[in-house]
């Protein structure tokens, strides 16, 4: 079946690659700028060993809104903005989506250029496509960023992670054969030839099957509703709840206490609170925002994976005694693990 | 690896499901219609690729080191057999190297010049006079999204000598690329995706019309080693034209420097930051805090578009520069300054290693950024065996310091020099020379050049030059006139053993103007002169003369000559100094005087 899915794909990858109209230098150029004006230069947290303090995004609004990867370089408490015309701007967080793996800042700007997100595109595998970011950061000011041509290979479902990090987007993606696998690409554009935006330049993971460093797309199409939810305030922050997978088995996750903790983005990542689920057990026992957990179940807490290995062993009924830091206060709580819905 | 399979799930599956349902119908449709044909304009766009490439193929030079130790390419650009390189890759070669042409030969090649900064170096293919050579394109004219085609030998290859071709497209242009190590820096350089890998280095990149357009020399790599993950990086042909006659003097040529480091400001202007007191640029008023507009006609919005134009520029030549001061704009012209200490490029086989740690082994080209921890490339070995010299060509390598091969720059100064014959050859010349004329057709003048002192009377006004001592400012403002007489004198009479120094420099534009002149350096005591040639024939045309490296010199302009002897003398010279015009000193007679007697020559 799955042989047959692949050779129909590249009989309509000749197809596309045939049918596909023919565009003189000029209109490539044209193109090729067009798309340049509407990606910015990200510059954030970062610089430490293989995790780069610079990335790309796009603008989506005229009035400054830009999607790019959720990645540690957002943890910064300000996130550098640098436009194609050399501009530079703070970007604000406006909202995250963790299971996503995207982000959309604001800058304070208006009449920019922007990709409308009711003119996408998709195209199927053969399809020429066009990457553009800022990778290696080899633009600076209003140097255009750098655009790589391919093709797409091939949709397929994603499995990936870097080291022990796994990526969370598990719908299908643009593989692609330009490499666009390398610091500062993510958050960068995929489009058509002719500049319709496909996708997000996704970040640097390697296939869990495989290992290899996969170059990818997150389709556009696959973002939109939650880039629109997030610039209209629908989902202020990531909003996991909304998201669950129905029926995900095995264990429990700290949303199912209502704690949204911070997102995992290096080795040892502090077990923070981000936020408190209104109205959750937690915000019942008390847990704030900026809460370290520090023991679970008796357990030193290094990091949010030793938490997620406690939380994973639960089964309902049982108790869950957690240990937070507030200032200089260590504030002990106990909950009584629900049963899964 | 991934899936070929689609999801079938909630939420992007139903597009996909949409998407799979059109497909079936387009491909039953095919199904119907029969076999794939490709549309002629298709296939007519392949067949015109492979002729362009096979006609750019002839011109790829892969080169190889001794002992199998790496190697890299090259590119011909003309009948002759100059071919350029990188440095990088016949650095630590020696003086000479086996090359391949896809004509399945390979030739003795011979080192002509290096450019240790712009990582460029000029070779000379020997044995033939009608080498197949690039047709030179215009790297300004570049754009993002171009269509371009690397040739060379990564990986080495080429052992069958056939250039391996890789296709791709511009990611971007003027790129600028901070130094590895010492040298190495890439500036205005053209950032492809097309593949370049190690080995590709100083290879060519050609248009899609099969132009040349830039040299490949350094890609970026990251987590997975030395190959190419998508950026490479060739040095623009245009740069590589600046520096080719000064390459082709067989020197170790140096890069500019404007004496001044610019700072942007947040509002995207670019400024002075600092600035040498001692620089030109210092002397035609250009100061700390003053905005620059544009440098040698470009626009500058950044500091990277400053450091990019100044990269391509050779030592010494004269650019404009346009600056803003309270609002008011100044137009001034600045002669670059050099790089590097003339020490500082001579290749110091002594040095130790960790002077320029990331110097790599000559197969692959430099990384920037993340240098590889388990880079496995060999490195360069000091006590490498050179190629044997192939004995017919021995004579063409001529090892000097300060040179990459002398041998260039004797035979490049006998061209310029051949229709200056020595004057103390003919019969009738003396080292004591009179001249009489009138200085802006109004005063009269009268010069005496001879061995111990330069006499001049202009007007009613004396001064003197004494010759045992050095050359100071006479007459005063003209930059040391009388100095720069004294070495015409000798220049034309007795150059080849007067002079501390006398070199072919290379060509550069004659300041302020458009004209492209060959520059032959002397220097006696303090003194520099740059003499200016015409480049379709040897005349000279004028000649610049500086009282020490950091003055502005009397500049000399030959209006009109009159013949002497076997050559030509200057009748009109046009004499500036600084910013001003200083005089135009029109000469009535030459005559060479002998101990107690005057020998008349018209």
């Amino acid at each position: 079946m799955t042989r047959w899915i692949c050779g129909l794909w590249l009989c309509l990858g000749l197809i596309c690659a045939a049918g596909e109209p023919t565009l003189a230098a000029e209109d490539v150029q044209d193109v090729i700028q067009t798309v340049q004006s509407k990606v910015v230069k990200l510059y954030g947290a970062g610089g430490l060993k293989n995790l780069a303090s610079y990335g790309t995004g796009f603008l989506v609004s005229p009035q400054g809104h830009i999607v790019t990867v959720w990645s540690h370089l957002l943890d910064a408490d300000t996130v550098s903005v640098v436009l194609s015309d050399g501009r530079r701007f703070f970007g604000q967080v406006v909202g995250t989506d963790s299971r996503l793996d995207l982000a959309v800042l604001k800058i304070d700007a208006d009449h920019l250029p922007c990709f409308d997100l009711s003119q996408t595109a998709v195209v199927g595998p053969a399809a020429p496509v066009l990457a553009f970011s800022n990778v290696f950061k080899v633009a600076v000011g209003d140097e255009p960023v750098s655009v790589m041509h391919g093709v797409v290979s091939a949709k397929a479902d994603l499995s990936a992670r870097r080291g022990r990090y796994q990526l969370p987007y598990r719908g299908w993606v643009y593989v692609i054969d330009a490499v666009t696998n390398n610091p500062g690409a993510a958050g960068g554009v995929l489009t058509t030839r002719q500049g319709a935006l496909l996708g997000v330049l996704g970040r640097e993971v390697r296939s869990d099957e495989s290992h290899v460093w996969l170059n990818y797309a997150v389709p556009i199409g696959e973002l939109k509703g939650a880039i629109e939810d997030l610039i209209s305030g629908k989902s202020r922050r990531q909003d996991p709840l909304a998201n669950l997978p129905a029926g995900s088995d095995g264990g429990y996750a700290p949303i199912d206490f209502g704690l949204v903790l911070v997102p995992d983005v290096v080795f040892r990542t502090p077990a923070y609170v981000e936020t408190v689920v209104e109205g959750s057990e937690a915000e019942k026992q008390g847990l704030r925002a900026d809460d370290l957990i520090v023991f679970a179940n008796g357990e030193l807490v290094h990091s949010l994976r030793t938490l997620d290995a406690v939380l994973q062993k639960l089964a309902p009924g049982d108790d869950l005694q957690l240990v937070v830091r507030r200032e200089n206060e260590l504030i002990s709580v106990t909950f009584r693990v629900p049963r899964k819905k | 690896m991934v899936s070929c399979r689609f999801r079938t799930g909630f939420q992007g599956g139903l597009a996909a499901c949409l998407c799979l349902y059109q497909c079936l119908s387009v491909w039953q449709a095919i199904s119907l219609a029969g076999p794939v044909t490709v549309p002629e304009s298709v296939l007519q766009a392949e067949s015109r690729r492979i002729a362009v490439m096979q006609q750019a193929a002839p011109a790829v030079v892969a080169i190889f080191a001794a002992e199998g130790n790496g190697g890299g390419s090259g590119v011909l650009i003309d009948a002759s057999g100059f071919a350029v390189t990188n440095f990088h890759v016949v650095q630590g070669q020696g003086g000479f190297m086996k090359c391949g042409l896809n004509d399945g030969r390979l030739y003795d090649a011979v080192l002509v010049g290096l450019d240790p900064t712009g990582d460029v170096a000029l070779i000379r293919l020997l044995g033939r006079t009608d080498f197949p050579h690039a047709k030179i394109g215009n790297s300004d004219q570049v754009r993002a999204g171009d269509m371009v085609f690397a040739m060379g030998n990564p990986f080495l290859l080429a052992t069958d000598l056939q250039p391996t071709v890789t296709y791709g497209m511009v990611s971007g242009v003027q790129r600028y690329q901070y130094p590895a190590g010492t040298f190495l820096e890439y500036t205005d350089c053209l950032q492809v995706d097309a593949s370049i890998n190690p080995g590709n280095s100083g290879g060519p990149l050609f248009n899609a019309s099969g132009e040349l357009i830039g040299i490949n020399g350094r890609i970026s790599v990251e987590k997975r080693g030395r190959v190419n993950v998508g950026a490479g990086y060739a040095i623009s042909i245009n740069q590589v034209m600046n520096f080719l006659d000064h390459l082709k003097s067989g020197r170790i040529v140096d890069h500019a420097t404007l004496g001044a480091t610019v700072t942007s400001l947040p509002d995207g202007g670019v400024v002075v930051a600092h600035i040498l007191e001692n620089s030109p640029a210092y002397r035609r008023g250009l100061r700390r805090g003053d905005e620059l507009v544009s440098f040698a006609g470009r626009p500058i919005r950044s500091v990277n578009q400053f450091k990019n134009i100044l990269g391509i520029y050779p030592k010494g030549w004269t650019v404009p520069l346009s600056y803003r001061r309270e609002g008011e704009r100044h137009d001034i012209q600045v002669r670059l300054m050099g790089l590097h200490r003339r020490a500082e490029l001579i290749p110091d086989e002594d040095a130790p290693p960790e002077e320029d740690p990331r110097r790599k082994g000559p197969e692959g080209p430099e990384e920037k950024d993340h240098p590889a921890p388990d880079d496995h490339s060999p490195e360069m070995k000091p006590d490498l065996k050179k190629v044997e010299v192939p004995s017919q060509y021995a004579h063409m390598f001529v090892e000097r310091r300060e040179y990459a091969n002398a041998y260039f720059n004797d035979q490049a100064l006998k061209r310029v020099l051949s229709g200056l014959s020595d004057w103390k050859a003919s019969a009738q010349a003396t080292d004591r020379w009179m001249l009489t004329g009138t200085l802006n057709d109004t005063q009269p003048v009268d010069l005496r050049l001879l061995p111990d002192a330069v006499a001049a009377k202009i007007g009613g006004s004396f001064s003197v030059q004494k010759l045992n001592e050095d050359f100071q400012d006479i007459p005063s403002g003209t930059g040391g006139l009388l100095g720069a007489l004294d070495q015409l004198k000798h220049f034309l009479y007795d150059r080849e053993n007067y002079f501390s120094e006398l070199y072919y420099l290379g060509s550069e534009p004659l300041p302020g103007s458009q004209q492209r002149v060959d520059v032959i350096i002397t220097t006696k005591q303090l003194m520099t002169c740059r003499w200016y040639f015409r480049r379709d024939k040897p005349e000279l045309i004028g000649f610049d003369a500086s009282l020490e490296e950091d003055a502005d010199p009397c500049e000399i302009r030959f209006e009109a000559t009159i013949p002497a002897g076997k050559t030509v003398f200057p009748k009109i010279l046009k004499i500036r100094h600084g910013d001003a015009d200083w005089g135009r000193l029109t000469l009535d007679a030459l005559q060479f005087l002998t101990e107690s007697k005057t020998e008349a020559q018209k």
